[in-house]
């Protein structure tokens, strides 16, 4: 009998827990994988939520997700790397406009051995010819993100039909960031990654950073409201005032903070 | 009323009294699977009295009459009469007992039939004294020993008063102290005034008991006579050559 | 491997330390697998056992199609609930996703199926059992229902832990109805997830050791009460 009660105590104790979120105002942020594993946000939400009082909960996921989550209304800001669709977001009156917020860039990775012999290239679409002419294994998001969009622009650069090779030296794994990374590091694959994913991965292995500094490589990142006269139920003013705050000077600033091993892993580009 | 036993009653009612009231009657039952007839009885009339004790060979279909009697199988035709507010209850060969204390498996089949708590209480304390059961009453009822399971089974029968037991060779797996302490049971319901519908293999048994046979081959009713009619003269040769085997055995 | 044995290690200094953000994800994983548990068993072992003793038409592809529905995967009913849930869902208006509520939702839709196919076959062997004499008790077989469940409650626990063993397992489901938001939906199993996709694959590891000593904690506390309450009423 004892052991009933104090069996049904602990249970009651468990079920009520953690429920003292609902009082304060929250926004749901739709974002990008490269935003969250990186610690980015983790690092500069707190500041914007002790001054403005507003909770900011982020759903990560690949940018392809996150502009479609925002489309079904379930979310208020979008903050994600894909300026082509994110303008087509908003030219279709999902969002209310689009404001830059930051920049960093794509880098091509691989194992410190560079069997395709690409270390050192600033070119990347001469890269990319070259693993495809070597038939060296090329690991692809294929998930529809942000990095993924880039990266199939490159190829189509290069004039490759990389759908052709698929299966075969051009591999998609239809996952995340971090676990394209892992994926490709198994097998020894070249990989393309957003730099701040990079910095903070904790898995790196023997891998090196083979082809960055090209123009192409550039990454940026918009923040959107996503339209209220489409989803009455988006929070209009609280994801305004994220918005304004990434923007502003305080945001800007802390994102240009923001350090891993002394390296700065997004440029703040917002126009003031 | 279980409590009064009266051995003398016992011993000088009439086996058959044609006169006796009918508590149970079969009409043209038939029961069929798979084409075969396992049960075909044109009439069976079960009177008020001493046992009724149905014998027979191994699938001879006596579990069979004895669940259509109680309604738990329905014939293919035919129809069993009774009156249908009295009533009835059944112990099985192997005692099924509740997950539950010994006292719970009575107090549970009272529940059931919502008798209020203070008469459940009285009840089920009569009948573990019955059974002699009393210093188990609060064990669980699957650690009682074969025979006290049947014994509990027995008396959780007869905990609604039943006008009509009836009973699947309840004996078949116990010892003879065991088998001893049932039919005192036994005899102490039929004294009560329950009806006793038992399917035995056991001619012993069935002396001891007493009453009438009805004796089943191949799903028909070739006898319904007095025991010691039965045991010594028995009509039918297939009934000579089951107490033949019986014997021998 | 030597990951192994140092994520062993870093497990117990995180459990040792008494880290906040921990406890808080761990309680918060419980919260929504038990409560899932609680309410998929409400309606999953009741479901298990009107399929064993009930006789109507379509009852076997009734049956069929519940022990089918045991290997829904996961990321299935999490786009399932995501759909009903979404604003632009049905249950929009409700306001539940990326909340613990439309977890314990998905949760509770993955793991009733298990528990009703189980238990479907577990009272479905005691009711073989019980049949006869509960019928001549005068019992009708729907009405054996409760006896059954009371009956079979040990061997029903099993069918339950099954459940919960699925529900706090999980990742596919809760991470798309949940969002894994930190310190709102953030549960075992999404935590998990998302140091594996940092790279963090000791920390990955740790976790899951934890999540497994979670598991066995519940699992032993289940079976510690059912212990003394067997001695008395069951052999």
């Amino acid at each position: 009998m004892l052991r009933r009660i104090s069996f049904t105590v602990a249970i009651m104790v468990i079920l009520s827990v953690g429920k003292g979120h609902a009082d304060k105002p929250f926004i749901i942020v739709q974002s990008t994988t490269s935003t969250q594993n990186s610690g980015l946000l983790d690092a500069i939400l707190p500041e914007f939520e002790e001054q403005s009082g507003i909770e900011v909960r982020v759903v990560a996921v690949g940018t392809g997700q996150a502009i479609r989550n925002a489309t079904n209304g379930d979310g208020d800001v979008l903050l994600v790397h894909s300026k082509p669709s994110e303008e087509s977001f908003v030219a279709d009156g999902w969002g209310v406009q689009r404001f830059d917020v930051m920049y960093n860039d794509f880098v091509i990775v691989g194992p410190a051995d560079d069997p395709a012999g690409i270390a050192g290239r600033s070119d990347v679409v001469a890269a990319l010819s070259e693993m495809a002419k070597s038939q060296t294994v090329f690991v692809s998001r294929g998930d529809d993100s942000g990095t993924h969009k880039a990266e199939q622009r490159l190829w189509s650069e290069t004039g490759i039909d990389v759908n052709a090779a698929s299966g075969t030296w051009y591999r998609e794994t239809g996952s995340g960031m971090g676990a394209t990374l892992n994926t490709a590091i198994g097998m020894q694959a070249y990989v393309m990654t957003d730099r701040a994913t990079w910095i903070s991965f904790g898995n790196k292995d023997d891998y090196q950073i083979m082809v960055q500094g090209d123009p192409r490589l550039f990454n940026q990142y918009g923040a959107i409201l996503v339209n209220p006269d489409k989803h009455p139920n988006v929070k209009a003013d609280a994801g305004q005032a994220f918005i304004d705050w990434l923007t502003g000077a305080d945001g800007q600033a802390a994102i240009a903070a923001y350090q891993i091993d002394g390296q700065q892993l997004f440029f703040p580009n917002a126009v003031q | 009323m279980l409590e009064q036993v009266n051995k003398a009653v016992w011993q000088t009612s009439p086996i058959m009294d044609p006169k006796a009231p009918t508590v149970l009657e079969l009409c043209d039952i038939r029961l069929i699977r798979d084409e075969q007839h396992l049960v075909n009885i044109p009439n069976l009339t079960i009177r008020q009295g001493a046992p009724t004790l149905i014998m027979g060979p191994n699938g001879a279909g006596k579990s069979l009459l004895l669940r259509l009697m109680h309604g738990l199988i329905s014939p293919t035709q035919g129809r069993v009469d009774f009156d249908t507010d009295v009533q009835q209850a059944m112990v099985f060969q192997r005692p099924v007992l509740l997950r539950r204390s010994v006292a719970g498996n009575i107090d549970f089949v009272l529940k059931a039939h919502r008798i209020p708590r203070a008469v459940r209480k009285d009840r089920v304390n009569a009948l573990l004294r019955m059974a002699d059961l009393i210093p188990k009453a609060r064990q669980s009822a699957r650690t009682l020993s074969g025979g006290e399971q049947q014994r509990l089974a027995l008396v959780r029968a007869l905990a609604l008063k039943p006008k009509i037991l009836f009973l699947d060779e309840p004996t078949a797996s116990l010892d003879p102290s065991a088998t001893h302490a049932i039919e005192a049971l036994i005899r102490q319901a039929n004294d009560a005034g329950t009806k006793i519908i038992m399917v035995t293999h056991d001619p012993g048994q069935a002396s001891r008991l007493g009453g009438e046979i009805v004796f089943l081959h191949k799903g028909q009713v070739l006898e319904q006579t007095g025991v010691s009619d039965f045991l010594t003269e028995p009509k039918s040769t297939a009934a000579k050559h089951y107490l033949a085997g019986g014997l021998l055995f | 491997m030597q990951d192994f044995a140092s994520s062993l290690h870093s497990s117990f200094g995180m459990i040792l330390s008494g880290d906040a953000q921990l406890w808080a994800i761990v309680l918060l994983s419980l919260r929504v697998s038990l409560t899932a548990v609680m309410i998929a068993s409400v309606i999953g072992l009741p479901l298990g056992a009107f399929l064993a003793v009930s006789r109507f038409r379509g009852r076997q592809i009734l049956v069929v199609m519940i022990n089918a529905l045991m290997g829904l995967p996961p990321v299935v009913v999490g786009l399932l609930v995501y759909l009903m849930l979404s604003n632009s869902g049905p249950l929009g208006v409700l306001q539940l996703l990326y909340t613990p509520t439309a977890m314990i939702i998905a949760q509770v839709v993955l793991i009733t199926p298990i528990i009703a196919a189980l238990s479907r076959q577990i009272i479905q062997v005691l009711d073989a059992e019980y049949d006869e004499q509960l019928r001549s008790i005068g019992l009708s077989r729907l009405g054996s229902i409760p006896v059954l469940l009371w009956d079979g409650r040990y061997n029903l626990l099993t069918a339950v832990l099954a459940g919960f063993g699925r529900a706090i397992a999980e990742v596919g489901a809760v991470i798309i109805v949940g969002g894994n938001i930190n310190h709102v939906t953030r549960v075992m199993t999404t935590s998990i997830a998302l140091e594996t996709s940092k790279g963090n694959l000791e920390l990955a590891l740790a976790l899951g050791v934890i999540l497994l000593l979670l598991a066995l904690i519940v699992n032993a506390a289940v079976s510690f009460i059912g212990q003394g309450a067997r001695q008395t009423a069951y052999a």
